[in-house]
């Protein structure tokens, strides 16, 4: 390899390892401007995969997988939901105890899948774009759940700014009292982040056991979930820097393993630890500014909201 | 007709006793259901996770082996929870508990003597401690959120023991695979009950606890720890200082992290190797908020936290349940539990008018 | 989905109401400690498979538990004493890290017999058995250096423990035996399991020039890369041609199936005695899948020598001359290295990239 040749394929790599936790952070972060902090995304990722891997194998379309994928992810948040908000269960221990959960069920249902291969989701090739050198491959040859994550990420951020849905949506967030003497129906608008949140983690799940390493195995998503919503944090509740940190924590996994291929004389242990030391120092970085963060972070994350009060 | 939840005046004192009976009866219920399905005998099963384990002495020592390090680290988290300072880091501060603690036998082995174990045990303190005022100092002086810089140090703590054990520490006359050579008899803790592995370890979690109780109700800086966590404004006009009470929590549950940390390593394992802790750190939020954050809860929760566990293995062995249906069963015993405390401060009731309420 | 949540679960309730009717007669029981899960389609998939050939080859005369997911810290000794304490007569623990825990075991119950996967430390009760998967690497060593284009083999490593560096650097000698322009690449992900890494790796490993990927850890998902890269790649642990029917090479088999079945034979009949197997190629403890038809046949003879040489004992793969990486001896002209150095192998020999921890 000579040249620049070696950017490309660096580049498609980083895609497919930042692309599930691009999911799993934006749907977790809607959840969490409603105001519902839900511990639980590994567990609906991995709910999620089996689910998919299994809708795909039987089925055999990728379609039905992804919905169903969806589907289950949405199905364990309501799980979530009907403890943490009708029932007012603590949220940090109920989203902890749904991952307990989610790891037990997902090993149950695919455990006639192990070691059952499918097909790779196809990537689109677009006639001609995706011919062009450099861009092409990038742009225009990914698979659809690669452009679904980034049309999430905007179609977040436009629903959360842009619209009036979104701005309620904040406000339950901000501070549910004020939204409910207002009469906006706070439990209702938290349920619907909240099972938004779910589907999300859900794809997250299917983009692993369908795309990125086809096949189902138990605890496939090994810890992702945790780094996703480590991501919100990082990119202090603004849809956008989430899928920068996702890319950029994808991006230094990916380069640490090529330092170490490339023979660097640095043991692999503190090459491996890069991605994580390198999310805490551009998270002190941008934290300065004290203000720009408190404008996005919803002030009544993870607190319980009774109405009749 | 709607089901109204409805808030109490004032909590129910009954509730806070009679929910955890709630939440057992329902998990009896609903274990019916799943065990039926799953083509076992309910009564079996519940008998396997429940009583099975607990047949013998050393079966009831080995629940307090296995609650130590949550009840340690549940604890430290608890005060950091009251303050609203979110440290779920407790996993990596227990690693580095452990290695901090370890290293003095590791780089003096011949040591003997009757002081090397309280040493190490302080080491471990000072080790969980240190990892934890990373996240302090990061907070205090850069405004960065103690979630996300606990939690990634979790995987950089794990890594540097990686580091040590796959290299320096190995056990010179152990094939270079990656275990520290067994620890002496002047670093072991001593075991309260002979024949069992119960250990000095489960005693410090015992003083934890009721040091903690003592600390939160008694003192002044628990005052604090309360105040600052339900009333930031009240707490900063009373001259409370936020900065303060976030080192405070952040160092005390840093340190009995540690603590568990070098219990383990000192303790049942008896050696420095790859996995010291099959997650603790991380079990022990569960367990912080099931004991609803009070030193007597966080006992017994880590107690029941601990029976699931040695229930799940049980189950295997006798009944040949997969693990993952432990995970399911576990999840449903924690959902029932967390869900039923909303007894204590609502009651329901049935609502007849049409009229829906949010 | 609903339908399939449904066949899964009477999947789960047939499995199980398998397991429970085998209790009904059994009067011999075996047990068996993971360290994964019996899904990771890996190194505990494969003891699994075992598992299941002993119940299969004693037609139900007797019973197996295994307790899967077992950490090597402190859960392990409790794991080990309940299945010896539960009447299982022999129990095997199949993960290095569980060395220590069943020899402590192993001396409060005589009169279990306990067989330790990967160990080096005996008892009387306590055999040893391990495979040299080496020698399959060597096979397949031959194999790359023919097939390679470019002269670069990519190598996903988990952890640099000696069994990993062995497996390394029989392979770089065996295919430098055939191709002196061989260099193999290694990329650690410092884990056993973690599909998307490994793949990642493997991604890497191509991007960087490698035409062939092997690797130590325990998913397919480096043979998925390979397939759609359109490179070579080598199995591991399970015949993985399914995942990659253009691209895998063989796959290196681990089949512990007749030797668990030969050990419970020999605890009924009462000759068990303690004893340390390191059983390659010859014994069928380590087996190569069928040859990819795309090898050519020379290619194959080459490597059907080496197989049956290693068999009939006419060749040891770690025979010198050869260097190691710094240049020093590794071994001197016609000298084999002993069984005492492979064990706590931590060098790399020569022609391998990058540089172990120490």
């Amino acid at each position: 390899m000579s040249g620049f040749d070696w950017i490309v394929p660096v580049f498609l790599t980083v895609i497919t390892a930042a692309t599930p936790l691009v999911f799993a952070a934006i749907g977790e972060l809607v959840s969490e401007k409603s105001g519902v902090l839900n511990l639980g995304v590994e567990g609906m990722m991995l709910v999620g995969a089996a689910t998919g891997f299994i809708a795909v194998t039987v089925t055999g379309s990728y379609f039905l997988g992804v919905a169903a994928a969806a589907f289950a992810g949405a199905a364990m948040a309501l799980l979530f939901g009907i403890l943490t908000l009708s029932l007012m269960a603590n949220q940090v221990a109920t989203g902890l105890a749904l991952t307990l959960f989610g790891v037990g069920l997902s090993a149950l249902m695919g455990q006639d899948f192990v070691g059952v291969p499918v097909d790779a989701l196809t990537k689109l090739n677009i006639p001609g774009l995706s011919d062009i050198p450099f861009l092409g491959p990038i742009l225009f040859a990914q698979d659809a759940l690669v452009y679904l994550s980034i049309i999430m990420v905007g179609v977040v951020g436009w629903f959360l700014y842009k619209t009036k849905a979104g701005l309620i949506l904040r406000a339950v967030g901000d501070s549910h009292d004020a939204a409910h003497a207002i009469g906006y129906p706070v439990i209702a608008i938290r349920y619907l982040a909240v099972l938004f949140g779910g589907a999300m983690s859900g794809i997250g799940g299917a983009y692993l056991s369908l795309a990125y390493t086809p096949m189902w195995a138990e605890n496939m998503t090994a810890g992702r979930g945790w780094i996703a919503l480590a991501l919100i944090v990082f990119a202090t509740w603004k849809p956008g820097l989430v899928l920068l940190g996702a890319y950029m924590f994808g991006g230094i996994t990916i380069l640490q393993l090529h330092a170490q291929a490339a023979g660097l004389d640095v043991p692999s242990q503190f090459l491996s630890m890069l991605p994580y030391v390198a999310t805490i120092v551009v998270l002190v970085l941008i934290s300065k500014d004290q203000s720009r963060i408190r404008k996005h972070a919803p002030a009544c994350i993870g607190r319980v909201f009774h109405p009749a009060a | 007709m709607w089901l109204k939840i409805e808030k109490r005046p004032e909590y129910s004192k009954g509730m806070v006793y009679a929910t955890p009976l709630i939440a057992l009866l329902l998990t009896v219920l609903s274990s019916i259901i799943l065990f039926e399905v799953l083509g076992v005998n309910p009564m079996e099963a519940l008998y396997q996770f429940f009583v099975a384990p607990l047949d013998s002495t050393y079966g009831f020592s080995e629940l307090f082996v296995k609650a130590t390090p949550l009840i340690l680290c549940a604890i430290g988290l608890s005060v950091g929870f009251r303050a609203n300072v979110w440290n779920i880091g407790a996993e990596g501060q227990l690693l580095m508990g452990a290695i901090f603690g370890s290293s003095l036998f590791i780089y003096y082995p011949e040591t003997e003597s009757v002081f090397l174990l309280p040493v190490m045990i302080l080491m471990g303190a000072v080790g969980g401690a240190a990892w934890a005022a990373i996240p302090a100092v990061l907070k205090t002086r850069f405004n960065a959120n103690e979630i996300l810089t606990s939690l990634m140090l979790v995987y950089v703590a794990g890594l540097i023991l990686s580091f040590l054990i796959h290299g320096s520490w190995r056990d010179p006359a152990g094939f270079n695979f990656p275990e520290s050579q067994t620890f002496s008899d002047s670093a072991d803790m001593p075991i309260l009950i002979a024949g069992t592995r119960m250990h000095l370890g489960t005693l410090l979690a015992l003083l934890a606890v009721l040091g903690t109780w003592i600390m939160m109700a008694r003192t002044l800086i628990g005052f604090q720890v309360k105040v600052i966590g339900e009333a930031p404004r009240a707490g900063g006009y009373a001259g409370f200082s936020q900065k303060k009470i976030i080192w405070f929590s952040l160092l005390f549950s840093g340190a009995l992290a540690g603590i568990a940390g070098i219990s383990e390593v000192s303790g049942p394992i008896d050696q420095v190797v790859p996995v010291i802790s099959p997650g603790y750190g991380f079990t022990a939020i569960i367990v912080a908020f099931l004991g609803r954050l009070h030193p007597a809860g966080i006992f017994f929760a880590g107690l029941l936290m601990a029976l699931t566990y040695l229930g799940g293995e049980t189950a295997q062995i006798n009944l040949g349940l997969p693990l993952a249906v432990t995970g399911v069963f576990q999840g449903m015993v924690l959902f029932f539990l967390l869900a039923s405390d909303v007894l204590i401060h609502y009651r329901f009731r049935w609502n007849f008018s049409t009229k829906a309420v949010s | 989905m609903k339908l399939k949540h449904i066949s899964s679960l009477i999947g789960a309730v047939a499995l199980a109401a398998g397991m429970l009717a085998g209790t009904a007669h059994a009067e011999d029981k075996v047990g068996f400690v993971y360290v994964g899960p019996v899904g990771d389609h890996g190194w505990t998939y494969r003891h699994d498979v075992g598992r299941k050939a002993i119940e299969e080859a004693f037609d139900g005369k007797v019973k197996t538990s295994a307790v899967e997911n077992v950490k090597e810290g402190p859960d392990s000794e409790r794991v080990i004493r309940k299945l010896a304490s539960e009447g299982h007569k022999l129990i095997f623990t199949t993960s290095f890290g569980f060395m220590n825990p069943t020899l402590k075991v192993a001396k409060q119950f005589p009169d279990v017999k306990f067989e330790h996967a990967t160990g080096y430390k005996r008892a009387d009760n306590v055999s040893t058995y391990s495979a040299r998967f080496y020698e399959g690497r060597y096979v397949v060593g031959k194999i790359a250096g023919k097939m390679t284009k470019t002269n670069v083999i990519g190598y996903v490593g988990s952890v640099a423990i000696p069994e990993v560096v062995r497996g390394i650097n029989a392979m770089t000698l065996a295919a430098r035996s055939v191709n002196p322009n061989v260099t193999v690449k290694v990329a650690w992900i410092n884990s056993w399991y973690d599909p998307g890494k490994e793949g990642d790796a493997a991604k890497i490993l191509i991007d960087q020039g490698a035409d062939i990927i092997l690797q130590h850890t325990d998913s397919p998902a480096p043979l998925q890369v390979a397939e759609s890269r359109g490179v070579w790649a080598v199995g591991q642990a399970s015949d993985m041609s399914k995942f990659a029917p253009k691209a895998q090479l063989t796959a290196i088999i681990d089949n512990w199936d007749k030797y668990y079945v030969e050990r419970t034979k020999a605890v009924l009949d009462g000759t068990w005695k303690s004893q340390d197997i390191w059983g390659g190629l010859d014994t069928g403890m380590v087996e190569l899948s069928p040859y990819n038809e795309a090898i050519p046949e020379d290619v194959v003879a080459l490597a059907e020598e080496a197989r049956k040489g290693i068999i009939d004992g006419s060749i040891h793969p770690f025979t010198g001359p050869f260097k190691k990486q710094d240049g020093s001896v590794g071994a001197a002209e016609g000298e084999t290295l002993g069984d005492d150095v492979l064990l706590g192998m931590d060098w790399y020999v020569e022609g391998v990239e990058g540089q172990l921890p120490k």
